[in-house]
């Protein structure tokens, strides 16, 4: 290394293979192994949670002595701000009602807190939160408190917005990650894959953005929907960040069982098919925001299938697989296109696209 | 999803299996050359479906996997330095040099930026005149044209902040000199269809004559290797070793000589390192004197590198086609895309990450 090289790079004389382990990587905030390793190595040993309530890391978590009561938070810091079928703010609001629905929960109300970064067009705050109101009122669910701070340029990327929602448990609805059983059918709402691949090709002006647009959209009226089957429904995940296969190998673990899908059966519309192909990336890993997995008893399951397309954010719900009786627990397989079967694996962290 | 589905159709997949199992009398080892290939094949599970003696022999062709690991220290040199924008395609940040790599950089504050066109880097360069943007240039004859372009572009723009660190590879000698080596035991080759698409395939006619093994120009999807192992297979069967094209609706014999017309304006062919192999003669490109004031490595003072390979990993046997990984005492313990120890267990189509991510445990079966 020269002499003017920077002096905060490490040395690069070390023999020894390195692995980066003292700082915090892009990847430790993409869904995947690396966020579940900083998740249970760092964050929830210092948290030293409630002791009582052991188990699966969900969506959203249950109330403490309030059983009927569900609360969840979450940051939104995509970028771009705006892309076709959506924007951070409709983002702020669908994702926490999606991870309270998962539950079973139905929204009640919603806090918003933004950080600003100085120099951001009023015009572009103002089109962010016209969005994010419209986008609570659809979904019928008040804003009632909120914060607002204004951080230096560089200090965010624009606008970083957190929203945190309770909501109320659903009649008999009880899902959970833990609770999925073999035997289950593995029920998809929609297509996947549309949300990961808008955002990056509109980020990265990669031309795909014209043909598709995020399936952003609430979930909530779909899981009440299939609250008359109660406890049939044993697990419900929407598969954001690190996509289908992040969810499934979750809920894999979780639940302690084996997991197989059919890749025949996998609605993965054209244009996420291509751009995954051109930039070498798995629509399975590819983050999604409008749609859902379930695990349903396997006598409840075409009902589901019927209640879920009643709805127009379940219009195009199939059936992708089964928890076979027997199986590898924790592991999620594929059954390939040509008849093979396959591991799906968790995917690692930052979604990388490949030379070629 | 016509133009996918035409090629991933598993009702057609059986009838070519069936057709396989039909024609193949004798065990054959087959090499897939490109990384790509390897990667369908895995991914759909293909080489287990094939007939027992059938077996894929996995080769040198992921082009992150044979970047040598002194390009890769001095890309991290390079992008040590203040104002420098160290660009690359996203596949080569994970990639371990000999003591780190690009994204670990990046967050250890260097300015590492992805880009999927080498025209991005240009852009950037003329964006930021204030900032030395360098582009890591690596690849085979696919990716090559473009770069090339790049740096035509660039210079019609007279960007002097704008330089590449080359590391181009070549695919036919690489194929010579696996069939070179005494262990050889490639018995045919399906070269890779956008390597053909570029170059054509008259460079192969040669080699599948000189050394008698059929070589089939194939594509990327499940039936396109399914039909190119079927080609292969039935000339191995019928003794015959010419080259056969698969890959029909992409690939002319002449390839596109527009592209090859731009390649030998700005690139010379050059002896090259391969990582985990060696330096092969005239594998590689390098610029051109006339584009000489491009070369990053000329520009940055990054000689004196001293790269140390992990003693454990076996990635020249992998890239080589002479081990699987699993048969490496490392693979998924020590070896993980997590922590890698070596390039083919980095990139989607190195054939160690596409067995990790296939969930591959055991070891294959061998040819009967």
């Amino acid at each position: 290394m020269t002499s003017d090289a920077n002096p905060y790079l490490t040395s690069l004389n070390c023999p020894v293979p390195y692995a980066e382990s003292e700082r915090v990587l892009l990847g430790h905030g993409a869904g995947g192994r690396l966020t579940a390793e900083l998740l249970e190595d760092m964050i929830l040993p210092t948290l030293d949670g409630p002791q009582e309530q052991p188990g699966p890391l969900e969506d959203a978590a249950l109330l403490p002595d309030h059983p009927e009561l569900v609360v969840s938070t979450d940051s939104f810091v995509v970028s771009p701000l705006f892309f076709r079928g959506g924007d951070i703010g409709s983002l702020a609001v669908h994702g926490t009602v999606n991870d309270l629905a998962m539950r079973g929960a139905w929204p009640i109300a919603l806090t918003v807190a933004l950080i600003i970064e100085e120099g951001l067009e009023l015009s572009q705050l103002r089109s962010v939160l016209t969005s994010l109101g419209k986008a609570a009122r659809e979904a019928g669910v008040p804003v009632i408190t909120g914060d607002t701070k204004v951080v230096g340029r560089g200090a965010a990327d624009k606008i970083f917005i957190n929203t945190t929602g309770v909501g109320r448990v659903l009649s008999s609805l009880r899902p959970s990650a833990a609770l999925a059983q073999p035997g289950d059918a593995i029920l998809l709402s929609g297509p996947i894959g549309l949300h990961g691949t808008t955002v990056l090709s509109t980020r990265e002006g990669l031309g795909f953005e014209a043909d598709i647009a995020s399936d952003s959209q609430p979930l909530h009226r779909l899981v009440r929907a299939m609250a008359r089957l109660g406890g049939d429904v044993h697990t419900l995940r929407d598969p954001t960040r690190g996509g289908l296969a992040a969810a499934l190998n979750e809920i894999a673990r979780d639940a302690r069982i084996a997991v197989e899908i059919e890749e025949s059966a996998l609605p993965v519309p054209t244009p996420v098919a291509a751009a995954c192909d051109l930039l070498g990336l798995d629509p399975l890993v590819v983050a999604n925001e409008g749609c859902l997995v379930a695990f349903v008893a396997p006598s409840a399951a075409d009902e589901a299938l019927a209640l879920m397309r009643t709805q127009p954010e379940g219009s195009g719900a199939v059936r992708v697989g089964q928890v076979p009786r027997e199986g590898q627990p924790g592991r999620v397989v594929i059954r390939t296109l040509v008849g093979a079967r396959r591991v799906v694996d968790m995917p690692l962290g930052e979604l990388l696209p490949r030379i070629c | 999803m016509k133009y996918l589905d035409e090629y991933r159709d598993p009702a057609l997949a059986l009838q070519l299996l069936d057709e396989l199992h039909r024609t193949a009398t004798a065990p054959w080892q087959i090499m897939e050359v490109c990384g790509g290939q390897t990667h369908t094949l895995v991914r759909q599970g293909i080489d287990e479906l094939l007939p027992a003696g059938i077996r894929m022999v996995h080769g040198p062709g992921c082009p992150v996997c044979v970047t040598p690991l002194e390009t890769l220290d001095r890309a991290m040199a390079v992008a040590a330095r203040p104002g420098v924008i160290l660009t690359s395609f996203g596949d080569m940040l994970r990639v371990p040099g000999s003591s780190t790599d690009l994204l670990s950089l990046r967050a250890r504050g260097a300015d590492v930026r992805v880009v999927y066109t080498p025209m991005d880097a240009v852009r950037l360069a003329a964006e930021l005149p204030d900032r030395e943007v360098v582009f890591l240039a690596v690849g085979f004859e696919t990716t090559a044209p473009a770069n090339a372009m790049a740096v035509l572009h660039a210079s019609r723009l007279g960007l002097s902040n704008f330089s590449m660190l080359v590391s181009h590879v070549l695919v036919p000698p690489a194929m010579t000199a696996l069939l070179e080596s005494p262990d050889c035991e490639v018995q045919a080759f399906l070269a890779a269809g956008h390597v053909c698409a570029v170059m054509g395939w008259t460079q192969y006619e040669p080699i599948a004559a000189r050394y008698r093994v059929p070589i089939v120009v194939t594509g990327f999807e499940p039936l396109d290797l399914l039909e190119g192992i079927l080609m292969a297979v039935q000339q191995l069967e019928r003794g015959q070793h010419t080259v056969e094209n698969q890959y029909v609706r992409a690939v002319r014999r002449s390839g596109n000589t527009e592209a090859q017309d731009v390649l030998r304006r700005v690139f010379q062919v050059t002896d090259r390192s391969w990582r985990g192999i060696g330096t092969l003669p005239a594998s590689g490109l390098e610029l051109t004197d006339e584009y000489a004031e491009f070369d990053a490595a000329q520009r940055y003072d990054i000689g004196g590198m001293r790269p140390e390979e992990h003693p454990e990993c076996i990635a020249g046997a992998i890239l080589t086609g002479a081990k699987l990984p699993t048969d490496c005492t490392a693979y998924g313990v020590r070896c993980t895309p997590r922590h890698p120890l070596g390039a083919p267990m980095v990139s989607a189509e190195g054939t160690c990450a596409a067995f990790h991510a296939a969930g591959r445990t055991r070891q294959a079966r061998s040819p009967a």
